[in-house]
């Protein structure tokens, strides 16, 4: 029963997909308005449809129906209902239903705002958004159906992977990781039907930097919680490890992140069309790759994916989205042909290509890292994995070269700057900057990345004060307001330009966090008794007892630590083991006790059988609760840049946005001579 | 037109250098991954090359020295056994799975010695991509059994 009604509702998604994207683009290229109309329904139809069929896996999954083939995989009696509903998304099937229904959402969602917007160019988008869906429902409906019947019916299944029970945060990364993900589907649609009716250009372009912003921001915060994550479970101290699951999320925020730079050049100065039309669907590419990486079985090996039939799906819809967009772009290679981009050197659109050219540097190098070892395989039948060493060593340099430009960027303006006014922004940041590399050099942080690291980032927030500075001084003087209160007008005036800011100084920070922690780790293992204590950078960690204990869902065997420092008790910690029924293997869970200057970083590694030693490895790790909070930072400012109106919604507009229409030409002033 | 050339002349030019580095680093950062059957063989060839050797640990052959904290055991498949050696304490389901003889799979990094001992400089419980239940016939270590019965149990929080 259960299966019938969830998969009759993917099969009519897929059948009303189907029919809507054929409607919309016979509207795109009719203009009936009976057409856009009935594609438009189908869009909220398949959204009804994509919301009838999770909620039945739910339903499914909290009832322990184990008829239900994606609940007798992931579904067990003794799992918490809270990891219950979230392994809604830990295996295959299930995450692939989970994708179909953000992307419905999102499909639906888009249509609705628009619906008396664009009238051109909507039919095009709700087309090829439909058209995206049928891909995911046809997948749904064939080779990944969560809902096949098993019988006979098993009374209790295995749960889902340990390590994905073992922490909240599965409840958050993955939900974050597939909104952003799925969410580039949008600004890919609108790229693509630009294409379909030829309107290149338009008003639509702030529609789609607000639509690009949307995702990024999931996909950002999604990147962030799986790196803490990461952090929190698994145990070796570190949050990042190249990885490729973790680069598949990192390669779309890259060329995201560069497309909506480059969008600000097209939507001022009507230029970089062709480039800007190819990173969209860089992106929306990058967003498929990496689910067929981490989804097909390819990663264990590369002759694991064909013996199922997703990994052949996906690699023969990629196949056709990159075929198809490229044809589309040289067949409007002329509505695309644009004004030159620079008038001088020191301008804001340098800034905008070299960070372009060092974001696409970075999403190559990484790519590169990632396939090559699927290529090697396939080719000359060798397992070989590409090392950490490789992606430190590119990133690095690139990485410094895009903190120097988070400050240098907001603070070129448009066209040209004059010499005056570029030497009175860049005078104090740069004395403020060599001062400070002086001073780090003297602290003794003599190790080059980061100590660059740290010079860059006082440099530019040094400049990005500035900005902020400069103007509430002179609204000051105009206006007598106070400090708060002018940084607070301008800001509320030009919500997209300082909550960018606010975006590049929580890079600045996660970078910051990034080079101190991966310099100056400190790490040693121990093998203790009860009552021993072990002495390290400055902590006395005291192994109190070791025991045994039992959770519904799981056993576990607990280390209890007194660490304390000048014989001053700081905290009891506790890492542990935890054995999950259908495991063979124990599951570590590391303890963490965070501050702002540093962690410290327990992990129980081994014990003798009788509790008579316990082996810990004790990990300091400096500043890296700030890589956390630089993110929280950058959510925020771009949440506060796109929170007005201004991108284009609704017709009925809020307080807000008509003061941000006004202050648009006034936005454009400030860039060019401050006032 | 003059700034148009030369802006291009210095987007090859980065480009140019930025692949000569890219593929160099990534040659100097490549860590082939063998069989045993497979590093065998290599013959001579194999001495010296850093590489990750994985295999199912011989049951029987795990042997630890808390005193040198040195850990050896033997890594095989169908066509092959080479001895490890490593150093430090290894990893809790290692041992667990050493005990009861459970076969277990091991990925270890570092080099073939001449002596014919692969010297690790890592040791890793091999994890596969997928997650998979145990079969019957795979025993747990429960080594924790003990420490409810020495301790008394506690409840978790």
């Amino acid at each position: 029963m259960t299966n019938t009604i969830g998969y009759l509702a993917i099969i009519l998604a897929l059948f009303l997909s189907l029919a809507g994207a054929a409607a919309a683009f016979r509207a795109a290229k009719t203009r009936s308005s009976a057409l856009t109309l009935l594609g438009r329904r189908a869009a909220y139809g398949v959204f009804g449809l994509a919301t009838l069929s999770i909620l039945t896996m739910v339903f499914a999954l909290v009832a322990h129906d184990f008829s239900v083939s994606y609940v007798a995989q992931v579904g067990s009696r003794s799992t918490p209902l809270f990891y219950t509903v979230i392994s809604l998304w830990s295996s295959l099937d299930g995450s692939i239903l989970f994708w179909g229904w953000i992307l419905a959402g999102y499909t639906a969602t888009v249509v609705y705002i628009y619906r008396d917007r664009y009238r051109e160019l909507m039919p095009a988008v709700t087309g090829t958004l439909l058209a995206v869906n049928v891909f995911f429902w046809l997948l749904l409906a064939w080779p990944a159906n969560p809902f096949q019947p098993v019988f006979p019916v098993p009374p209790d299944g295995p749960g889902p992977n340990p390590l994905l029970q073992n922490h909240p945060f599965m409840g958050l990364h993955p939900p974050l990781l597939y909104l952003g993900y799925v969410g580039m589907a949008v600004p890919f649609a609108f790229g693509f039907a630009s294409l379909i009716t030829g309107v290149v250009g338009g008003d639509w372009i702030r529609a789609v930097r607000r639509w690009i912003m949307a995702p990024w921001i999931f996909l950002t915060a999604g990147i962030v919680a799986g790196a803490w994550w990461s952090y929190e479970v698994l145990g070796w101290g570190g949050y990042w490890a190249w990885d490729p699951v973790e680069n598949a999320s990192f390669l779309p925020w890259l060329v995201a992140t560069a497309f909506l730079h480059s969008i600000m050049v097209q939507e001022r100065r009507q230029t970089l069309k062709t480039w800007n039309i190819l990173l969209v669907i860089a992106t929306f590419l990058l967003t498929l790759f990496g689910t067929f990486l981490t989804r097909s079985g390819i990663l264990a090996s590369v002759h694991a994916f064909t013996e199922g039939l997703i990994g052949p799906f996906f690699l023969g819809f990629i196949t056709v989205v990159l075929v198809v967009s490229l044809a589309l772009v040289a067949w409007r290679s002329d509505q695309l042909r644009s004004e030159p981009a620079l008038d001088s050197l020191a301008s804001r659109e340098t800034a905008f290509l070299l960070n372009n050219l060092l974001l696409v540097a970075f999403t190559f190098t990484v790519l590169l890292g990632t396939v090559y070892p699927l290529i090697a395989e396939a080719l000359r039948g060798v397992k070989v994995s590409v090392g950490a060493p490789y992606f430190n060593q590119m990133s690095i340099p690139i990485a410094l070269a895009l903190i120097f430009l988070t400050g240098v960027g907001p603070a070129l303006p448009w066209r040209r700057g004059s010499p005056d006014l570029l030497a009175r922004k860049f005078l104090w940041p740069v004395a403020v900057a060599v001062l400070a590399g002086l001073a780090f050099w003297l602290l003794d942080v003599r190790h080059l990345g980061a100590w660059a690291t740290l010079v860059l980032a006082v440099f530019a927030v040094g400049l990005l004060v500035g900005e902020f500075w400069r103007p509430a001084q002179a609204r000051r003087r105009a206006h007598g307001e106070g400090w708060s209160r002018a940084v607070l007008n301008l800001t509320a005036k030009n919500r997209r330009r300082y909550g960018g800011y606010v975006v590049h100084l929580g890079i600045v920070v996660i970078a910051v966090g990034i080079a101190l922690s991966s310099t100056y780790r400190r790490e040693r293992e121990a093998t203790l008794q009860p009552g021993e204590t072990v002495v390290f950078s400055g902590y006395q960690i005291r192994l109190d007892s070791l025991y045994a204990g039992r959770e519904p869902h799981r056993e576990f065997a607990e280390a209890a630590f007194s660490v304390a420092r000048d014989g001053r008790p700081l905290a009891r910690m506790t890492p542990r083991m935890n054995y999950y029924p259908m495991s063979t293997q124990p599951i570590g869970t590391p303890h963490v006790r965070t501050r702002p200057t540093e962690d410290l970083y327990l992990t129980l590694m081994a014990y003798a059988r009788d509790g008579s030693t316990a082996t810990v490895n004790i990990i300091v790790n400096p500043m890296v609760v700030w890589i956390w909070i630089g993110g929280g930072v950058v959510a925020l400012g771009a949440l506060f840049a796109i929170s007005t109106a201004a991108g284009g919604a609704e017709p009925t507009r809020s307080r807000g946005s008509s003061t941000e229409r006004q202050a648009e030409p006034v936005e454009a002033g400030v860039g060019g001579a401050e006032r | 037109m003059n700034k148009k050339l030369t802006l291009a002349a210095g987007v090859v030019v980065v480009l140019v250098v930025f692949g000569y580095f890219a593929f160099g680093g990534l040659g100097r950062s490549l860590v082939y991954f063998w069989t045993p059957t497979e590093l065998l063989a290599e013959g001579d060839a194999a001495y010296g090359t850093s590489v990750r050797l994985g295999g199912m640990v011989v049951p029987g052959s795990v042997t630890w020295n808390a005193e040198t904290r040195e850990l050896r055991f033997r890594l095989a498949d169908e066509g092959g056994v080479i001895a490890v050696q490593s150093a430090g304490v290894p990893p809790q389901m290692f041992l667990e799975a050493a005990e009861t003889e459970t076969p277990i799979g091991a990925v270890v990094e570092g080099t073939l010695t001449r002596e014919g001992v692969f010297r690790a400089t890592n040791l890793m419980v091999r994890h596969s991509e997928e997650y998979r239940a145990p079969q019957h016939t795979e025993q747990r270590g429960e080594y924790y059994r003990q420490l409810f019965r020495e301790q008394g149990a506690k409840t978790g929080s």
